[in-house]
């Protein structure tokens, strides 16, 4: 049984300007201890997919016009704001991008911790402050048990984002949702993030489901992968077979942009045209007016379909082995 | 060195502390920038990194001019920028000019991308109006902007091409040092290649100098010919893009190129990676001798003490590290 | 370089598109708002209204007629007379235009005055700053409405004497508001880049500066518009504001009082007329925020 599986999730925004249909027809799971990473550049859907999930999408504007996002047997989308309240925050937490703006910054670490244990567990204020502070030392705040009376304000970027992760990992719960909490921050702090999140995700044996734009950060933690584009999946993997056998062409246009793979001197590759306008109703697949490999018959509609277990890919071609990638 | 087209001699910005209401003591100093020595030839390409708090962008900020240096000497074509003042400084300022990171902030929301481009065109030269428009047209075209958006308004566009913008805008003076402070952090990815591209391409057609300021050690690698380390205001590594990216002598590059994630999962597994315990210390209290020694893995009693000199490798390859020969 | 250039055909106009300004975004939000926009709607039909009634009937506001006294609104009055047998409407449409008048003039000085302070003291900064901003704190913290009562007990009791002493009290605030926003205009980019240009400092504060604080200077100008009026009515009520026969809501307001009993009408429409009108600007007002409010980042 898995622990969270998510079929035909589509959310839209109705504005002025028409519906933007950020998520269209997006399924997947999640065994327990998983860690799956979704991948996809800004106006891909990954950040509303989650958000939809934990229902934290303003609605007007938004709104999930269907599907379903089972949790344990509770429907995350359709619960009553009673079985929500007992499942946020306490079997699925969620860390995001920007802690300054994530923690409140009128309130001591102290209070922000001990919150959601209040909430969620009947434990008196003592028994609740005690396990902050061993929270707060597990996730590498030094001096903890003094640290605990500060501020947000009174941190750097990476010890925020600790904290943060202290907050959403003191109830112990199922299934971390991170969205692209280490963006912002450098890049050795980013490493030990990275550390940190593997090693309490063992202890734990929770899922973890990552959000990023960076296929590097994937590489070396998620053991599963969705890239996403124009509010759908384009191809889902396990990380090692979605580098070495890739089945997507946008997969393969995302690595071939990274510097990093790139020989010195050669401009870089760079993805012709620009992102889709979701608002416009677009048939067959997403990616045809950048993709080098789109034909007459990609501008039919097309399903993800898997063309090996575990690998699935919307693109039509690759289905039908036409091309390698 | 008649190579020298830009010439940093031993650059400081200080920034004094104060504390009290009424009257105001001066506590402590900020050395954001302590003692900066490089010399850039020109059209060449400078990758400057570092993590945040390491004083890049202050460096950026203060060759340009725009934070007055406490000391030191920025020597732009022969002629000594720190010196000027008033209009002297205000006219010279179309030799250099400056890209910033957040494309939103740095166009100013209430005008075109036609009077922000003919702004900048206008600022040093009187050039007629009747050939403003097929100026600007020109200067979009280069930057790849289509001139149907000569009428739009930044927030019209995307972040990409509002970049583009900030770009023709620098280059409508006609500068000879562009100073770029992580102009592609705030973009996705395969907008972050065009952008480099472009900012490439310029400046090998226009023998532009560009310190191209990033804490993204891969992207600065394939555009810089040299890269420049920064830790706590000083300069702790200098060489050649590829060296110093696949043979960091110091310590602290070391850490800072572990800390790459590479999109391999093979090799991603395979490679060792360097931890670096704790956070930056704060410039204000620079620790005592070499300013890394508290993190360093490497670090002897003697780190502690001396304060090491940016010595060379080999030719082309500098680091501050009094133990770089043992270590590497 | 330029010149050696070959000339590029300039793109004909019709195919340049056009672009949407905030100011463009800003009205179409505005115009959403449907309690804003009957707010403006309302006020600027009474100020047609007020100006017209000058016109049309000159000096009706002070005929007086003993005989007819205090009558109850009828089809000759529509909003009855007062003890003088003045005409109410008449009356009460002319304290319109006094009340909207000296509303829109004393806040015209008191943005005038404090955005040019408070822009002032937010670039110079400093020492300047330090010390601009603390005279602008001692006159805040004086009893400011015993100031303007002596004020206009000691030079009298003119009318333009009491635009000049709200207004010279009102423009505080708004100092205080652009001051802060001229000081976050300063760090944001676009304005460094424009110094990065070589740009006039006159030029970085008429081209960069204002334009952007004209936002927020709109917004509490329509709000401050309300406050003065209270305050004027408030003057008026105490019998230092306008003096008879030309009468401000105030005093129609203060003489209606003294026989609420016996002339309701006196009171209720002076009372009627004056808060609809202060509700008004007040949405109007609360709409020009809301649609101002640039969270305009469209990522």
């Amino acid at each position: 049984m898995p622990l969270l599986e998510v079929t035909n999730l589509r959310t839209s925004f109705h504005t002025r300007h028409g519906i933007v249909r950020a998520v269209n027809d997006v399924s997947f799971s999640l065994e327990k201890g998983d860690t799956l990473g979704i991948v996809g550049e800004s106006g891909s859907g990954k950040s509303v997919t989650c958000y939809s999930l934990m229902r934290l999408i303003p609605q007007p504007p938004g709104r999930i016009e269907g599907g379903t996002a089972i949790f344990d047997g509770v429907d995350l989308l359709k619960a009553s704001p009673e079985q929500l309240s007992k499942i946020r925050g306490k079997r699925i937490s969620m860390i995001f991008q920007d802690p300054m703006t994530s923690l409140n910054p009128y309130m001591r670490i102290s209070e922000q911790l001990i919150e959601p244990l209040l909430i969620h567990e009947k434990i008196s204020r003592d028994e609740a402050l005690k396990r902050a502070m061993a929270m707060l030392a597990e996730v590498g705040v030094p001096d903890a048990a003094k640290r605990i009376r500060s501020y947000p304000h009174e941190f750097s970027g990476g010890m925020r984002q600790r904290v943060m992760i202290a907050m959403a990992l003191i109830t112990k719960p199922e299934l971390l949702i991170a969205d692209e909490p280490t963006t912002a921050l450098d890049v050795t702090v980013q490493a030990q993030i990275l550390d940190l999140v593997k090693k309490m995700q063992r202890e734990l044996g929770m899922a973890v489901i990552w959000i990023t734009h960076d296929l590097g950060v994937v590489a070396g933690f998620c053991k599963r992968v969705q890239v996403m584009y124009a509010g759908r999946i384009a191809e889902h993997a396990a990380t090692d077979e979605l580098f070495a056998k890739t089945a997507h062409p946008y997969t393969r246009a995302l690595q071939k942009s990274i510097p990093a793979l790139q020989p010195k001197g050669a401009a870089l590759y760079t993805i012709a045209g620009m992102p889709p306008d979701l608002s416009r109703n677009i048939e067959g697949c997403p990616f045809v007016p950048r993709c080098e490999f789109a034909q007459e018959q990609c501008k039919q509609p097309v399903a993800l379909k898997d063309i090996t277990p575990g690998h699935a890919t919307a693109c039509l071609r690759v289905q039908k082995n036409e091309i390698t990638l | 060195m008649s190579d020298a087209f830009l010439e940093i001699k031993d650059l400081k910005a200080h920034f004094p502390v104060e504390r009290g209401i009424i009257f105001r003591r001066e506590v402590g100093t900020v050395k954001a920038v302590d003692g900066v020595t490089l010399t850039l030839r020109r059209g060449e390409i400078l990758g400057l990194v570092g993590e945040s708090g390491c004083g890049k962008s202050t460096l950026g900020r203060t060759i340009l001019q725009l934070i007055p240096a406490t000391d030191g000497v920025v020597v732009l074509a022969g002629k000594n920028l720190t010196q000027l003042e008033g209009s002297e400084l205000r006219h010279a300022r179309a030799d250099f000019q400056m890209i910033f990171q957040d494309p939103y902030a740095s166009l100013n929301p209430r005008m075109t991308v036609f009077d922000t481009l003919a702004e900048a065109i206008g600022a040093h030269s009187n050039i007629p109006r009747g050939e403003m428009p097929d100026r600007v047209n020109r200067l979009m075209e280069k930057v790849g902007l289509s001139p149907r958006f000569l009428n739009k308004y930044p927030h019209e566009f995307s972040g990409g091409q509002r970049q583009r913008i900030a770009i023709a805008r620098a280059l409508a003076v006609e500068p000879k040092l562009i100073v770029a402070d992580e102009p592609v952090s705030a973009l996705d990815v395969s907008i972050q290649a065009q952008i480099i591209n472009l900012l490439a391409k310029l400046s090998r057609e226009m023998q532009l100098t560009l310190i191209f300021i990033s804490h993204d050690l891969s992207v600065v690698k394939h555009i810089s010919d040299r890269i420049a380390v920064m830790y706590l205001g000083k300069i702790v590594e200098l060489g050649p893009a590829t060296k110093v990216f696949e043979r960091p002598l110091h310590p602290y590059s070391k850490a800072l190129v572990s800390a790459v994630p590479i999109p391999d999962p093979v090799r991603e597994k395979k490679r060792e990676r360097v931890i670096l315990a704790g956070d930056p210390p704060s410039p204000m209290n620079p620790p005592s001798g070499c300013p890394f020694h508290p993190r360093c893995r490497y670090a002897i009693a003697d780190c502690a003490k001396i304060v090491p000199k940016l010595e060379n490798f080999d030719p082309d390859q500098q680091a501050s590290c009094i133990r770089m020969r043992e270590i590497n | 370089m330029m010149s050696t250039e070959p000339p590029i055909i300039t793109t004909p106009s019709a195919e340049i598109e056009p672009g949407h300004s905030l100011w463009q975004d800003a009205w179409h939000r505005l115009r959403q708002n449907k309690l804003a926009v009957a707010g403006g709607i309302f006020v600027a039909l009474l100020a047609l209204v007020c100006l017209l009634s000058i016109f049309i009937a000159p000096g009706t506001y002070a005929k007086t007629n003993l005989a007819l006294g205090a009558t109850a609104p009828s089809a000759a009055h529509w909003l009855g007379t007062d003890i003088l047998g003045r005409d109410m409407l008449a009356r009460i449409l002319m304290g319109g235009c006094i009340s909207l008048s000296v509303g829109l003039a004393a806040t015209l000085v008191s943005v005038v005055i404090g955005v040019l302070y408070g822009a002032i003291s937010g670039y110079v900064g400093g020492r300047l700053d330090v010390i601009m901003m603390r005279i602008v704190d001692i006159i805040y913290s004086l009893p400011f409405v015993i100031f303007v009562i002596l004020i206009l007990v000691v030079f009298g009791k003119h009318i333009v004497l009491l635009f000049m002493a709200i207004g010279a009290v009102s423009w505080l605030d708004m100092a205080r508001i652009v001051r802060a926003q001229v000081m976050s205009l300063k760090k944001q980019e676009f304005v460094e880049a424009a110094v990065a240009l070589g740009l006039r400092k006159r030029r970085i504060i008429l081209r960069h500066m204002i334009p952007n604080v004209l936002g927020i200077v709109a917004i509490y100008g329509t709000l401050i518009v309300p406050s003065v009026m209270l305050l004027e009515a408030f003057l008026s009520f105490l019998g230092l504001g306008v003096q008879a026969p030309m009468s401000s809501w105030g005093t129609l307001i203060n003489d209606g009082r003294k026989s609420i009993e016996e002339y309701s009408w006196l009171l209720i429409y002076p009372s009627l007329f004056f808060s609809l009108t202060l509700f008004s600007l007040n949405f109007l007002g609360d709409g020009l925020r809301d649609a101002l409010d640039v969270r305009a980042s469209k990522d």
